[in-house]
């Protein structure tokens, strides 16, 4: 079972820029309703990646009880 | 407190104009522009002992602070021309970064994260006291450096072996020759335009204001400098603000305005003031000065024309956030001098230039791309883009990996040279944290029973440094350094902190540049093989066809 700590790590290192631009750059020019379903196939594919059953309902739990400051 | 004096340089009659003296005919370096990058160039080029002459169209500082943000690596360059101490003495150190989203901190962190270093991460010193400290450290050189304001270069040709370069004075005009131009007259560089070379890259919408502001009280809750970012910050409608603080109690505040701002109506007291008395309160301040921009990123394809070399500005521009644009140029000059010295003095072949063109248009690419991500992630371009910006900045209150996806600048750091023509394979075989191509790293060493800093004893020349056991072969042209080294007859220095050798590596010996940068690495250097790579850079090969 994935615990807070594990998450809270970070696993993209040098990294992180490249994947948020490449994220980025996938939506540009899309409407607001393809970026939606781009973000599903996304989400999707990524925990088909993730594979982990616990780990994914962690995630899950974590990310709806994120608290908004 | 007095603003800073703008006191207007000398401007005298050159010799070509004034009928006595004597005129030299032609110059072995001619700079176009005396900014900082022009200026310096100049000053490493007479540590090296090459003649130069200075030619700007102005006679007074940058009007305002400009760069304000000198990064480490810049400061060991400047170590090494003269000024850097005194930089590090003026400039303001940077310590704590807070980073806001609306009104709340989302978290702070520490801006000088190791010990054992010369020069911290980055100091803010205004850019008109690095061109009059360069400026003061020229004077020092009357020999070798020529420096002449209002003299505007208005014209020049390409005569293959020289170029002859058309001077406007308010004495008159004339023509002088020179073996080689450093370009360095700017973002506008009149020179690139007149030779009509493109400059592409991509246009931000976006419009900023920056304004200097002069304050005898902190804005900040403690008397330590640090270092505000806002995105969407709650007393101003764009979408990022940034307030830091310069020497003379003068604070920098960058405010976004967005695309549809009008510029002419935002740079009004009138828009401003309101602005600042959100950001400061009601301590009384002082406006210094303000100024509103777009920018581009954008470098010429090139930056090696024949005998025409672009450096700085000229070559490469970017956006503000990261403080890739002076730091960047500097760097250029870092590049270029030691290779025109080498090739002025005949030591190397013409070819060995095109090592500044491979290495610095891959610096500044790197440059470019990682301002691009910056402004990018500080003005999302669609909603779906804005969505994912706000829930980084939410999830990073307590995720380390989301903090590490905000991006406000990544600060600049010089690129590594690796895999580029002159540098070679690794041949050492132990754990260290300097590579090929990297730059020095510095350290505390005691040299003599004193205490100094490996940047400012390993710089300026082809140099061997040896870390504990290991023998360092007498090659012509490479000064041995030694570090816990005994019984040898070359300079040794003493790591009494074990920092040296933790980051270079028991038992290696490096072979570094003039530049500082890693050339080789040896388990066992001999002569040979270190006379080989000597050869290399007096007469580069390149494995892929230059055009």
């Amino acid at each position: 079972m994935m615990n807070d700590t594990s998450m809270m790590t970070d696993k993209l290192g040098a990294n992180g820029d490249e994947f948020y631009n490449f994220l980025m750059d996938a939506h540009e020019g899309l409407s607001e309703e393809q970026s939606h379903a781009l973000n599903a196939r996304l989400v999707l594919m990524l925990a088909n990646e993730v594979g982990n059953i616990d780990t994914l309902k962690s995630v899950i739990k974590t990310a709806v009880e994120f608290n908004h400051e | 407190m007095p603003g800073y004096d703008y006191k207007p340089f000398e401007v005298t009659p050159p010799p070509e104009l004034d009928g006595e003296g004597e005129a030299k005919t032609r110059y072995p370096v001619a700079i176009i522009g005396a900014g900082p990058i022009g200026l310096a160039a100049a000053v490493d080029l007479a540590t090296k002992g090459v003649p130069s002459i200075v030619l700007d169209d102005n006679n007074v500082v940058s009007i305002g602070s400009r760069a304000i943000c000198w990064a480490k690596r810049t400061l060991e360059i400047f170590d090494r021309l003269g000024i850097g101490e005194r930089m590090l003495a003026k400039g303001v150190t940077w310590k704590t970064g807070r980073l806001f989203h609306g009104s709340s901190e989302v978290y702070n962190f520490d801006l000088l994260p190791e010990e054992g270093h010369k020069y911290p991460a980055f100091i803010n010193l205004q850019q008109y006291y690095v061109e009059q400290y360069l400026v003061e450290r020229a004077k020092e050189f009357p020999d070798l450096i020529d420096l002449r304001f209002k003299n505007k270069v208005v014209e020049h040709q390409d005569n293959g072996d020289h170029i002859t370069l058309q001077v406007e004075t308010p004495f008159g005009n004339y023509e002088l020759k020179a073996d080689y131009t450093i370009v360095c007259d700017g973002a506008g560089s009149p020179t690139r335009k007149r030779m009509g070379l493109p400059f592409d890259g991509q246009t931000f919408e976006e419009h900023f204001l920056i304004a200097d502001v002069e304050m005898e009280e902190s804005p900040f809750e403690t008397q330590v400098p640090e270092r505000w970012f806002w995105f969407e910050p709650e007393f101003h409608s764009g979408q990022s603000a940034l307030l830091h603080k310069q020497p003379d109690n003068i604070y920098r505040i960058d405010l976004q305005l967005g695309p549809e701002s009008d510029p002419k109506l935002e740079a009004t007291e009138e828009k401003v003031f309101p602005r600042i008395k959100a950001i400061v309160g009601d301590k009384p301040f002082k406006l210094d000065w303000m100024s509103v921009y777009k920018f581009r990123c954008a470098k010429l394809e090139r930056f090696v024309h024949n005998r025409m070399l672009f450096v700085g500005d000229s070559a490469h521009v970017v956006s503000p956030f990261g403080a890739r644009g002076g730091n960047g140029g500097i760097q250029d000059v870092d590049n270029i001098c030691w290779k025109l010295a080498a090739v002025i003095k005949g030591e190397a072949d013409v070819s060995l230039l095109e090592t500044y063109n491979e290495e610095r248009v891959h610096g500044s690419a790197e440059n470019i791309l990682n301002s691009s991500r910056a402004t990018n992630f500080m003005t999302p371009k669609s909603s779906i883009e804005h969505l994912f910006r706000n829930e980084v900045l939410n999830l990073s209150s307590k995720m380390p990996f989301a903090r590490k996806l905000i991006n406000s600048g990544r600060l600049s750091v010089p690129c590594s040279l690796e895999a580029k023509t002159l540098q070679q394979n690794d041949e050492s075989n132990g754990i260290k944290q300097v590579q090929v191509g990297d730059v020095v790293l510095d350290a505390p060493v005691k040299a003599d029973g004193d205490s100094t800093w490996l940047v400012s004893q390993v710089q300026g020349e082809f140099t061997l440094l040896g870390v504990g056991d290991v023998e360092l072969p007498d090659v012509g042209g490479v000064r041995r350094i030694g570090i816990n080294q005994s019984n040898v007859n070359y300079k040794t220095l003493h790591d009494e902190e074990g920092l040296a050798t933790r980051r270079y590596g028991e038992g290696n010996a490096y072979l570094l540049r003039p530049d500082g940068h890693v050339l080789a690495i040896y388990k066992s250097p001999d002569a040979g093989k270190i006379r080989s790579v000597l050869d290399h850079i007096s007469n580069p090969i390149f494995e892929k066809e230059v055009a």
